[in-house]
């Protein structure tokens, strides 16, 4: 008994741990979403992510103990993106036959993103911290936090805010756009990669890689759209709501 | 697979770098992304050289997000009394996005004419 008590104490101290339950919670989730089909309502990342969630707090074990194993994972998202230029280079051809409707489906996407959300949140009550915390959640993660900040938002509360719209759109974006019988691909990977930034680029991919490059592209444009338009809208948007309410 | 690496990190630090140094509001692997894409144009046959593992890193891009959707989890009770809130905005914003970029790209394409290859 005591030395299973000793191997824990050992083994919850070492990055290799939660290294490892990280991968087995994701391969766990990635079985799950293959057993069902490959429905995107069974999502490999929501899974992962709720079963870490329950070892942990069964464990009593804090996040940054857990991220001292599940950083090295987290560290490949900078060269992973990196990697998003080859099948953007593979799509070269395609993506400049699309350059006019792309990029006005960004800023149309990225306004939206934006305004909606704000607009949303604000007839719902939801303070002005909050709300420009909100307003970048669809740009990809560390440009989002930043807008936030320098907004004057609470960036813990804006990752929060931008792993839930990734999920969000991973899920709804195939029986959405299923439901309104739309097959290009170009446009659904786009839109999504707009909207749900990385893990929606992911999500594309599962799905094939003409979307997963068009997601690329959309998360890449949006992550500058967003830093260059949410600090001039969002307080403007704010103003309105708080004006109506 | 080592030198495949290598050049993906060497552009994510010089990303990273010119994020700095130039003050942009992006971050360095975006940057990395856009300046590999180019290189990729000047020097094709490197695409094609470190394709291997750029596809492997790809094809397991979800699993990339796993530890801070768990970072996430332990912060959902500061949405507190807004929860309800907060999730009907980031749904209804995140199909409001969807079907803006959707239906812009497709009318957009139909207007210019724009077809796949």
């Amino acid at each position: 008994m005591n030395d299973v008590t000793q191997i824990w104490s050992y083994l919850a101290q070492d990055p290799l741990l939660w290294l490892t339950l990280t991968l087995v919670s994701y391969v766990i989730g990635d079985a799950a979403f293959r057993a069902a089909g490959r429905r995107p309502l069974v999502n490999p990342v929501l899974i992962a992510v709720a079963l870490l969630a329950i070892m942990l707090r069964v464990t009593e074990t804090e996040y940054a103990t857990y991220f001292e194993g599940a950083q090295f994972i987290h560290f490949i998202l900078g060269p992973a993106t990196v990697a998003l230029a080859v099948p953007l280079y593979a799509n070269l051809g395609r993506i400049r036959a699309t350059a006019v409707p792309m990029l006005a489906a960004l800023v149309a996407g990225s306004v939206t993103a934006i305004a909606s959300s704000v607009l949303i949140a604000g007839w719902m009550g939801v303070d002005r911290a909050m709300l420009l915390s909100i307003a970048p959640k669809s740009a990809t993660a560390p440009v989002a936090l930043g807008v936030s900040e320098a907004m004057g938002g609470a960036p813990t509360l804006t990752a929060v805010m931008v792993i839930l719209t990734g999920i969000t759109g991973a899920i709804v974006a195939t029986p959405l756009l299923n439901l309104l019988r739309i097959r290009d691909y170009r446009a659904r990977g786009f839109a999504l990669g707009v909207a749900s930034h990385g893990i929606g680029t992911a999500r594309a991919f599962q799905v094939n890689e003409t979307a997963g490059a068009f997601a690329g592209v959309g998360m890449g444009l949006n992550a500058v759209l967003t830093a260059l338009i949410a600090p001039l809208l969002a307080p403007w948007l704010i103003g309105l709501v708080s004006g109506l309410n | 697979m080592i030198l495949h690496l290598t050049i993906l990190l060497l552009y994510q630090l010089g990303g990273e770098v010119a994020a700095r140094v130039l003050g942009l509001p992006l971050p360095g692997p975006v940057i990395g992304m856009a300046a590999l894409f180019i290189s990729f144009v000047l020097f094709p046959k490197l695409a094609e050289l470190i394709q291997p593992t750029t596809k492997v890193l790809l094809a397991h891009l979800s699993l990339l997000f796993v530890p801070a959707g768990v970072g996430v989890v332990g912060h959902l009770d500061k949405l507190s009394a807004h929860g309800p809130a907060l999730a009907v905005a980031i749904v209804g914003s995140t199909v409001l996005t969807i079907l803006a970029g959707v239906g812009t790209f497709l009318l957009v394409g139909r207007l210019v004419g724009a077809r796949d290859e």
